[in-house]
């Protein structure tokens, strides 16, 4: 331990290397288009998930309103495509021609001065890294600089997502309202609604995950991630050590705002609508829960934790609706109390050591203590 | 409150300090003086003022009124982060240190390098990190114990992984609070030895209950009573003081 | 936005909106009673607490039921049955949540909101079963109709006035039970130091179980009093979960006088602005106030300095 530490654990490495066998082979390899681009849609919310695995699990911050930021991303994108598919000869049956069909329907004639940088697409993109970041950090340094936290933090932080889910429900002519911004198509001429497409965007997809993956990994690597666990603990010993807690907080929530908004246009993209169901407190409080499932501590966690509840809600909510709500409300309870360490857990609890033995007698040892403690460690408060 | 020039040759100046909890003063018009290189004990019974004393001097608690003043710089508009890198380092009552963190990297988080976000990002452990953890780790008794998660160790140990944490931080000013309180009687031997190479070189403040220790270690002592200074000087000064005795030893 | 209005319209338009602001804020009062024991005394957020006003409800509406086919002769007081039987099965769910789930949780504050959450999803799943997916309206004894005519121009709903009533007189009864019974100042000891009440001989299990029986059966008389003034669905009670829980943040959690002029503050900002904007705009502008006002004073309207 008193080298360096590695860049990525032998054990992240693998990890690194089994996730993409999984989303790179093996899905694409045995599920049909329809299958796979559900996968897509769950993965989207696995940005979010791992956005509140360095935010909640490493930082301590529980912010349940990130679907503001999942949002801010979707709409973003949505922005741009609609602005594309609404060019003057798509929409020339319209009382104005070249606006969105929805501001159209609402009696407003001329674009509002919000949407016109999304006519770009570098602004577009751009705007879904930018935006988030800057809404995170004013939300952060109020509450951060004058030491809110905890669940001043997350009430806060739902009524955000309240507040904004009203807003853009309320102004139908601005946002597409209830239904949200729909009847996207094409990406710069790209039909993005052929199978061809979403095979790619999938590629797309995956790859930005794996950057996500990265990131948060370099994070909890760096003396950042290790302050972020010391803040959780002792928050007064690590500002009487000379750091300002508030901003490392800042950029913990920075961080997991822009993972969410990657989430969010990458969701536009995939599912080719972005409405306000993804913003509001109960969007927001289910992407905590998938995070909570797969494990808050752990990195890679957050994609198994949101693929495993979504393809949960998805099988059985299609079969059994009522079962599923009771069952959904359950989760909540279980992995509060009975699995706070959620998938990641009971994997290194039973699978890891299981597979320690079998393969590397002698390096046991060795393994387990590169291990972070933490993994196999209580829950944060 | 008139708050004059200070003479330059004070490290650290305390002037007419007054904090109030909804009108309750817990520290009242408190005014001392602290050299280069003094050891200054500050004791006083339970409720005194002692810890808040501390809390004022680190940022931790803002003063209601009053200045302190470090090598001339005011502290109670600074934020805590900012006293820190002025040079005060302050150690707390109960042992605080990261229980999830090895003895290693509760040394390093305090090593006084990457302390923004972006120093904290780009952190790179080297040679001279390593290096002056090892030297504090053996200082500190706890050199075979530097992969060891900090919430394994003892009572004792705790405490010394907390001096050796301000220790890396190489502070001007060192304060103390209790520092062998709840400690076995061979580990506040240690302690005293320990405290004894420290404090080489700096100004420290610190509050004891143990008067053994503190005879053994003070230059000066303040006593604290009710907020106010009851009286200050050598602990042979103090000791027979009649106010002191009636309100501290006496007992 | 004047311009329509003669002076003495304006007036009275005032006096209404006003008295509808004066409705709401009983019914903010009402569920944020509940609210500021649960977490302004023992710091446990309670996501479900929206479930309970709405099982208050339920109860509400069945006891109506029952007496129009039972008891038709005495369907003139169903009304304060139907509260007190609300406020037993709320308060009883109440202490056995708090007896299976919450107790396990008291140093885990963000975990018990997510198990909560879990919680009022199981509830709302719960009433769709039995009650349907549609919602239900309670009819109100003949008495509680009507309005009283105070001018030519300005009307009172009587319901409104009974809401408020009850409002003001549950509110003493909490305001005496915290502050001045010796129970209250068992919950206060417990809340400052645990051990040390337990030390002296406080049983702080059985204070923690009955402080969140009570503020969940506040609730639901809460759930009660809020079916005579609209109707109930298995998902009403989330509607309010949000602005309530501001309230309570916003007045000072552990103050009760925080808590009473913060809703206050609130529903008169809200009802106001309804009437010169939308419905949505007028709660996004109170709320978003709110959350400006917090983020510069996290504190809320009413908080103690305190040494650490």
């Amino acid at each position: 331990m008193t080298a360096n530490p590695r860049f990525f654990s032998r054990s992240e490495l693998v990890g690194l290397g089994v996730l993409a066998l999984l989303l790179v082979v093996i899905l694409p390899m045995s599920l049909d288009i329809f299958r796979l681009n559900l996968v897509a849609k769950y993965l989207t919310y696995s940005f979010v998930a791992l956005g509140l695995v360095i935010c909640w699990g490493y930082g301590g911050i529980l912010s349940l309103g990130q679907g503001v930021f999942f949002g801010i991303g979707g709409y973003c994108m949505a922005m741009f495509l609609k602005l594309e598919a609404s060019s003057v000869e798509n929409t020339k049956i319209q009382s104005t021609p070249g606006i969105p069909d929805f501001m159209d329907w609402n009696q407003i004639t001329q674009l509002p001065l919000f949407w016109q940088p999304f006519h770009s697409l570098t602004l577009s993109i751009l705007a879904v890294f930018v935006v988030p970041a800057i809404f995170a950090f004013i939300i952060g340094a109020a509450m951060f600089k004058r030491r809110v936290g905890g669940v001043y933090f997350a009430i806060i932080t739902q009524a955000i997502a309240a507040i904004l889910t009203i807003l853009i429900v309320g102004q139908q002519g601005y946002t597409g309202g209830i239904n949200g911004i729909t009847d996207l198509r094409t990406l710069h001429g790209w039909d993005i609604r052929t199978d061809s497409a979403k095979f790619i965007l999938y590629f797309v997809e995956v790859a930005c995950l794996f950057g996500c993956l990265l990131v948060a990994l370099f994070v909890k690597h760096s003396k950042l991630g290790r302050i972020l666990l010391a803040m959780r603990d002792k928050e007064d010993r690590v500002r009487f050590s000379g750091y300002s807690v508030a901003n490392f907080k800042i950029f913990a929530f920075c961080l997991s705002a822009v993972f969410a908004s990657i989430g969010g246009a990458l969701f536009t993209l995939e599912v080719g609508f972005m409405s306000p169901s993804f913003v509001g407190i109960v969007p927001s409080i289910e992407m905590v829960i998938y995070a909570a499932v797969g494990g808050r501590m752990s990195i890679f966690g957050a994609v198994y934790g949101t693929m495993v509840v979504n393809y949960a809600k998805t099988s059985l909510s299609e079969s059994f609706p009522e079962l599923w709500q009771f069952a959904f409300g359950a989760l909540f309870i279980a992995v509060v109390m009975l699995f706070p360490n959620g998938l990641a857990g009971a994997w290194n609890e039973y699978v890891q050591p299981l597979i320690d033995r079998t393969f590397s007698r002698n390096k046991r040892s060795t393994s387990v203590a590169s291990e972070h403690p933490l993994a196999n460690g209580a829950p944060a408060e | 409150m008139e708050i004059g020039q200070q003479p330059p040759d004070f490290l650290l100046a305390v002037d007419a300090l007054t904090v109030s909890f909804d009108g309750f003063k817990a520290v009242n018009d408190l005014s001392f003086y602290v050299d280069e290189n003094e050891i200054r004990v500050i004791i006083g019974p339970n409720g005194a003022g002692k810890t808040t004393v501390l809390d004022l001097i680190c940022g931790k608690t803002k003063a209601t009124s009053g200045s302190i003043t470090f090598r001339g710089k005011e502290l109670t508009k600074l934020s805590e982060n900012a006293i820190v890198h002025a040079g005060v380092g302050r150690k707390f009552q109960t042992p605080s240190i990261y229980d999830d963190l090895t003895v290693f990297e509760n040394l390093e988080i305090s090593y006084p390098r990457g302390r923004s976000v972006f120093g904290a990002l780009t952190f790179k452990r080297d040679a001279a990190v390593t290096e002056r953890v090892e030297e504090v780790a053996e200082m500190i008794f706890l050199k075979d114990r530097l992969n060891m998660s900090a919430q394994l160790l003892s009572h004792g140990q705790k405490q010394w992984l907390e001096i050796g944490m301000l220790l890396i931080q190489d502070p001007e000013l060192l304060m103390l609070d209790e520092p062998v309180a709840g400690m076995s009687v061979s580990e506040r031997a240690k302690t005293a030895e320990l405290l004894h190479r420290i404090i080489k070189n700096r100004s420290v403040l610190v509050i004891e209950h143990d008067m053994k220790f503190v005879e053994d270690i003070a230059h000066k002592v303040i006593v604290l009573h009710q907020g106010k200074i009851l009286s200050e000087g050598s602990m042979e000064k103090v000791k027979n003081d009649p106010k002191v005795i009636e309100v501290y030893l006496g007992h | 936005m004047f311009g329509d209005y003669s002076f003495s319209d304006l007036g009275s338009i005032f006096v209404m909106q006003g008295f509808a602001g004066l409705i709401l804020f009983s019914v903010f009062v009402l569920m944020a009673l509940g609210l500021a024991i649960i977490f302004g005394q023992m710091g446990v957020i309670n996501m479900a607490h929206g479930e309970f006003m709405i099982l208050g409800a339920y109860v509400t509406w069945m006891t109506s039921t029952f007496f129009q086919a039972h008891l038709p002769a005495l369907f003139s007081i169903y009304f304060f049955i139907a509260m007190i039987l609300a406020f037993l099965a709320c308060g009883a769910l109440g202490m056995f949540v708090e007896w299976a789930m919450i107790r396990h949780l008291y140093k885990r504050p963000l975990d018990t909101l997510l198990a909560t959450w879990g919680l009022s999803l199981i509830l709302q799943q719960l009433y769709r079963t039995v009650f349907g997916a549609r919602e239900v309206g309670v009819e109100l004894p003949q008495w509680m109709m009507g309005s009283w005519q105070a001018t030519d121009s300005i009307q009172i709903p009587i319901n409104g006035m009974l809401v408020m009533a009850i409002t003001l007189l549950i509110t003493l009864a909490v305001a005496y039970i915290l502050y001045f019974s010796s129970w209250g100042r068992q919950v206060r000891a417990v809340v400052q130091n645990r051990v040390m009440a337990d030390a002296v001989g406080i049983n702080t299990e059985r204070v923690d179980r009955y402080t969140f029986g009570l503020g969940c059966g506040i609730a639901g008389v809460a759930g009660s009093a809020f079916t005579m003034i609209g109707s109930t669905g298995p998902t009403s009670g989330q509607l309010y979960i949000v602005d309530t829980f501001l309230v309570v943040v916003f007045g000072g959690a552990g103050s009760l006088a925080g808590t009473i002029a913060s809703a206050f503050t609130i529903s008169q900002a809200r009802s106001t602005l309804e009437f010169f904007t939308s419905g949505s705009m007028a709660q996004v502008m109170t709320l978003l106030a709110v959350v400006i006002i917090l983020m510069l004073r996290p504190q809320g309207l009413f908080a103690l300095k305190v040494r650490k």
